[in-house]
């Protein structure tokens, strides 16, 4: 039985969140939401879902944690105390309430959906264009990894989209906080422009 | 970013972070040639191919990093990786099919084409997003406090 693992985990996220939540010291704060990300992907892991745990591991562990480091270096390293706020945390607590209130309509965890109705029960899901999907991936694709079938050759409209929202980011960024100190660079060191 | 500065003094982290680095590329290009018989794809192998070089920078200074991978060639890859995705789906529709469309890519067998689309096109996001988290991670670590 994969429980007990899994709720282990969970138990160590819920550490970690609160743990963040309540740290001052923001460099510690910064490790410790790599470590939530890390143990994120562990779970997506045991869910069987590895190239999300992928991204999780190298986006949310490493370049996001590289990314706050760099933050930080720029301002302080303690976080003012503030004093405590009560509706902040009424509407925190009404929004978690109301998002597990959301799942409580879902198909259970696991549910493979037999048979043709999506039953009670029964992700709908599994019935719409999933189980193409995964025939097709390999017997028309010839492709063991299903996930790749589909981003990069059902979905690929969507891949493509994708893939121009990274490069609209990267543009805006560069734009924004790049641009300008490319120049005052370029002044100092013409050589170096090439 | 003060950091960086005081950690090119370490000697451990240069010769750990030397002996790492070809390995983290290594393992870039597996995922991103490997992404359909294993986990991964391009924009996994992207973001590990931009972490060797952001530690690169880390551990030996922006300035070093900045000769390896210069702001130019950023800007220059963020768009070439689109271009190739969008260049696939053009070059499927200059053989006949529909816009990527990758069965058309070879005549003799098309699931030989549905390989070789996916492999330029997990390419071409791998370039781009490589690219992106460089910038992003020049845009911040090229910044200076104050």
């Amino acid at each position: 039985m994969p429980f007990p693992i899994e709720a282990l985990l969970f138990l160590f996220l819920l550490a970690t969140a609160v743990v963040i939540a309540r740290l001052r010291d923001l460099f510690a704060a910064a490790m410790l939401t790599g470590i939530f990300s890390l143990l994120s992907a562990g779970l997506f892991t045991l869910m069987d879902a590895v190239d999300v745990a992928f991204t999780e591991a190298a986006v949310g562990a490493g370049i996001a944690t590289v990314l706050m480091l760099g933050t930080l270096a720029l301002t302080a390293k303690h976080e003012n105390q503030q004093p405590t706020r009560i509706l902040p945390f009424v509407v925190v607590v009404l929004t978690g309430a109301a998002l597990i209130y959301g799942t409580l309509d879902m198909p259970p965890y696991g549910s493979p959906g037999t048979g043709p109705e999506p039953a009670a029960g029964n992700a709908v899901i599994h019935h719409w264009v999933a189980p193409d999907y995964i025939k097709g991936a390999e017997e028309e694709f010839g492709l063991p990894n299903i996930v790749t079938a589909v981003l990069a050759s059902y979905r690929g409209y969507d891949t493509f989209g994708e893939t121009a929202v990274i490069f609209t980011a990267a543009v805006g960024v560069m734009l924004l906080l790049v641009r300008g100190r490319k120049r005052e660079d370029e002044e100092q060191a013409p050589e170096n422009s090439r | 970013m003060k950091t960086p500065m005081r950690m090119r003094e370490k000697i451990v982290l240069r010769v750990v972070a030397q002996a790492c680095i070809p390995f983290i590329l290594l393992f870039a290009l597996y995922v991103q040639f490997h992404g359909d018989f294993g986990p991964g794809g391009g924009f996994q192998a992207g973001v590990i191919c931009a972490a060797g070089f952001i530690l690169y920078g880390l551990i030996f200074g922006l300035d070093k990093l900045k000769k390896v991978a210069s702001l130019r060639t950023i800007e220059i890859l963020v768009a070439a990786g689109l271009l190739l995705y969008g260049a696939v789906g053009l070059v499927t529709m200059g053989m006949g099919g529909d816009f990527l469309d990758y069965k058309v890519l070879d005549h003799h067998d098309p699931m030989h084409g549905l390989h070789y689309g996916i492999l330029f096109v997990e390419l071409g996001v791998g370039i781009t997003v490589t690219a992106a988290m460089l910038a992003i991670f020049y845009a911040f670590a090229g910044r200076e406090r104050g």
